[in-house]
């Protein structure tokens, strides 16, 4: 249920990312500070210190949402994540967040980790 | 409570006051023996013929043998016959005095063998070591605790055995007779019902007022908690009844016979009705959660969910379904089923609805379905014979159109016999489709788990896959067992071991008591020692801090184990509630200076677990940061193990 309600709240962010794109034209988001930024606001509880989920939540990195449609989500979310309001976090703390996000690296095909690769 | 006539109280009273008599007739004597006598008082001496002996010397010279101030047979040496006769092989425990006598005669007359005391440094400790032991031996060991500051340490890990379903023999010594006990400690530790702080989760309790009363109960606790749905049980022991003679009255008192009790099957009408449904479905699904109690229970698990290719969930309360089948299947599998059996289970709602904690309907959250509104749903569970109204571990109402309060595990050969019969020649083919089916969906779920498990591989802190692949890298090759993972290292050792035995996975606390981890694992380290087995456990750091003393009981009892440690620095479990709470209100979270909000944290100090282990007598290697460290220390970690050591290593991990 988890992944359904996550999934309706990201298609729900993409329609909302419509009319607010404009917030977010320029991404000038900087990843060393949204790195901070990720662990302050409390991000790596849930989701990994690279973004790389859980149990307790989806993935975000590599590969991010775009920045309207995880702002979108962050602010509304009514799933298990509680939103964040930008009392919060405020904008250009969500830009460096998403910029972080942005840099971490593809994952390698786990077939080229033996440990990953077994019967 | 042993009932003291006035003669009789040349029993345990009489004892202490020996001691005081004989203490001052030894200081009487030794005063005698150096006070001056004036010669006109001595007699005339005559001298001896021969020189004294010297056995005549010894008597002369040295200190008297002391005899036995107890007369008779004491009670307790009784008890020990009757502990004896049920084949108990260990007796975790924190000594105490109220069970003095019971602990003499266990070590003493019983020579320590079945059961063989392991020092316990507390009572927590022990009841989990029992806990832990009984899911890979199958039979329950005995615990001692003080009457009652030592039950009221023992509670949580009772409490964790009743909502795990199993089965521990609590005795928790007491001093009952008010006028006569000594006053002071023995008379805090006292209590007149000391079982009440535990009969909301025990399954039975007694207070034996005389030996036969004793035999009887001990025996009769001993079956009831091995009656499915497994449970604890408790004791009281007078400390009078332990420590007095056994009393003449006429018959000796004897040791019941145990007989065990066979387990409550299902009702036969409703198997068959049960059948019908699974054998007319489009889409059953089977979901499990304590439906396997032994080995044998996971095959019939399989034979049931291959005659009906049906989804098995399993929620892991045992290993009760291989997860290397092509039938296991993720919770998400409940979604399209039209027939739902479950067995065992805790929370039969929760498998067919949600629940949100998103703040909303005035911060309760919100409540949804995650089923077909005509689903028909099947249950089998012996916990319906065994509720009670304090603690409600049954959680929400579900209605259910064909409940059976049976055992699963006991109802399944029925079950799989009425199935095939009510299979219709017609619904094999679209069976067999559906089977083919799930192979694929299977073999999809696989790679997609492979894939997400590749994610942050190489990061430090190290991720929670890495953490238990690298593990199970090193210890694939022997007969491996997982005796707890705790903290949440997000269900990998689940969704990545090939488990397929039942003791590859024995499940979690039960109660959610934190503080199982390390003294269960323990206890079921101790079986699989005894079984020639490997036994491994992911360790959380909140988990150990409650009683770390137990590393010290393995060392001193040369239990092997490796535990490998999801050091995640904080009470993640507690993390996001605060989180969730400080945004629901739309503030920022304190955090004081750490990573997580005030209170949840275990930082600043870093606690050096490897070395906590080391002062207790463990190997132990730490911290390790980098995942390219974690396999060679692993393998030095195994080679101390196979010698017979417990090791510990103190990896520093991803949150979950």
């Amino acid at each position: 249920m988890l992944n359904i309600r996550w999934l309706a709240a990201t298609s729900m962010a993409a329609v909302f990312m419509v009319s607010h794109v404009n917030t977010f034209a320029a991404d000038a988001g900087n990843a060393v500070r949204g790195k901070t930024a990720y662990v302050k606001n409390g991000c790596w509880q849930c989701h990994g210190f690279v973004g790389q989920g859980g149990i307790a939540g989806p993935k975000l990195a590599p590969e991010p949402l775009p920045l309207a449609a995880l702002s979108a989500f962050v602010r509304n979310s009514r799933g298990p994540m509680p939103p964040y309001m930008e009392a919060v976090l405020p904008n250009e703390e969500l830009a460096d967040i998403h910029a972080y996000l942005q840099s971490i690296p593809k994952a390698a095909d786990y077939k080229s980790i033996p440990l990953l690769n077994q019967p | 409570m042993e009932h003291k006539k006035s003669n009789e109280n040349a029993g345990r009273r009489q004892f202490l006051t020996g001691v005081i008599a004989a203490g001052a007739a030894t200081a009487a004597s030794s005063v005698g023996t150096i006070a001056p006598v004036s010669a006109a008082d001595a007699p005339a001496r005559v001298p001896s013929a021969l020189p004294p002996s010297a056995k005549v010397a010894a008597a002369e010279t040295s200190t008297p043998r002391e005899l036995a101030r107890v007369k008779g047979i004491p009670g307790s040496d009784f008890m020990v016959d009757v502990i004896k006769s049920l084949d108990i092989k260990y007796l975790p425990s924190n000594c105490a005095s109220s069970f003095r006598a019971l602990h003499e005669s266990l070590i003493n007359y019983g020579g320590n063998t079945k059961p063989e005391f392991l020092t316990c440094m507390h009572e927590e400790s022990a009841v989990a070591m029992a806990h832990g032991y009984f899911k890979i031996a199958g039979k329950p060991l005995l615990t001692l605790c003080h009457g009652t500051v030592g039950l009221q340490h023992a509670t949580m890990a009772v409490y964790n055995a009743w909502c795990d379903r199993v089965p521990v023999i609590v005795v928790g010594g007491n001093d009952l007779d008010a006028a006569y006990r000594p006053p002071g400690v023995p008379t805090f530790h006292s209590a007149q019902d000391i079982n009440a702080i535990v009969r909301d989760y025990t399954k039975w309790d007694d207070t034996p007022v005389s030996l036969q009363h004793f035999s009887q109960s001990f025996v009769r606790a001993y079956k009831i908690a091995m009656t499915p749905p497994y449970g604890p049980v408790a004791i009281s022991l007078d400390a009078g009844l332990q420590q007095e003679p056994m009393k003449d009255h006429g018959a000796k008192p004897y040791v019941p016979r145990y007989v065990p009790t066979a387990p409550p099957q299902g009702d036969t009408g409703a198997v068959k009705e049960a059948a019908r449904l699974l054998a007319q479905a489009q889409n059953p699904v089977i979901v499990v959660d304590r439906a396997a109690r032994t080995a044998a229970g996971v095959g019939l698990l399989v034979q049931l969910a291959e005659l009906l290719q049906a989804k098995v969930i399993d929620q892991g309360g045992r290993m009760n379904f291989p997860k290397t089948h092509y039938l296991s299947s993720p919770p998400t599998a409940v979604n399209g089923a039209d027939v739902i059996i479950g067995m065992e289970l805790s929370d039969f709602w929760a498998v067919v609805n949600s629940f949100t904690d998103n703040g909303e309907h005035g911060g309760i959250g919100t409540n949804g379905t995650r089923i077909k509104p005509d689903t028909k749903l099947i249950s089998i569970s012996s916990v319906e014979l065994n509720t009670k109204a304090n603690y409600q571990d049954f959680q929400r109402y579900q209605v259910v159109d064909v409940p059976m309060a049976a055992d699963a595990e006991a109802t399944l050969p029925a079950l799989i016999e009425a199935v095939k019969s009510a299979i219709p020649n017609e619904r094999k083919a679209a069976i067999a489709a559906r089977g083919e089916a799930a192979r694929k969906t299977y073999a999809e779920n696989k790679a997609r788990t492979r894939q997400a498990a590749a994610l942050a591989w190489d990061a430090s802190p190290i991720s929670t896959a890495r953490l238990v692949m690298e593990t199970y890298g090193q210890i694939k090759d022997l007969d491996w067992s997982l005796v707890a993972s705790e903290g949440n290292v997000s269900n990998w050792p689940v969704r990545l071991w090939p488990m397929e035995k039942y003791h590859h996975w024995l499940g979690r606390s039960g109660g959610y008591g934190v503080g199982y981890g390390a003294p269960a694992s323990i206890g079921a380290a101790l079986a699989n020692r005894d079984l020639g087995r490997f036994s491994v456990s992911i360790q959380s750091d909140g988990d150990l801090m409650y009683a770390p003393g137990v590393l010290w009981t393995a060392a001193k009892h040369k239990i092997p184990l490796l535990a490998v440690m999801h050091n995640n620095r904080g009470y993640h479990q507690e993390v996001m509630h605060v989180q969730r709470l400080a945004n629901f209100r739309n503030r920022p979270v304190n955090l004081g200076g750490d990573m997580g909000p005030v209170g949840t944290s275990i930082e600043r100090p870093d606690i050096e677990y490897h070395k906590l282990a080391e002062s207790m007598g463990w190997w132990a290697k730490g911290p390790i940061k980098d995942p390219a460290q974690l396999g060679p220390a692993l393998k030095e970690a195994i080679a101390v193990v196979q010698s017979g050591q417990p090791a510990l290593l103190n990896v520093w991990t991803q949150p979950r």
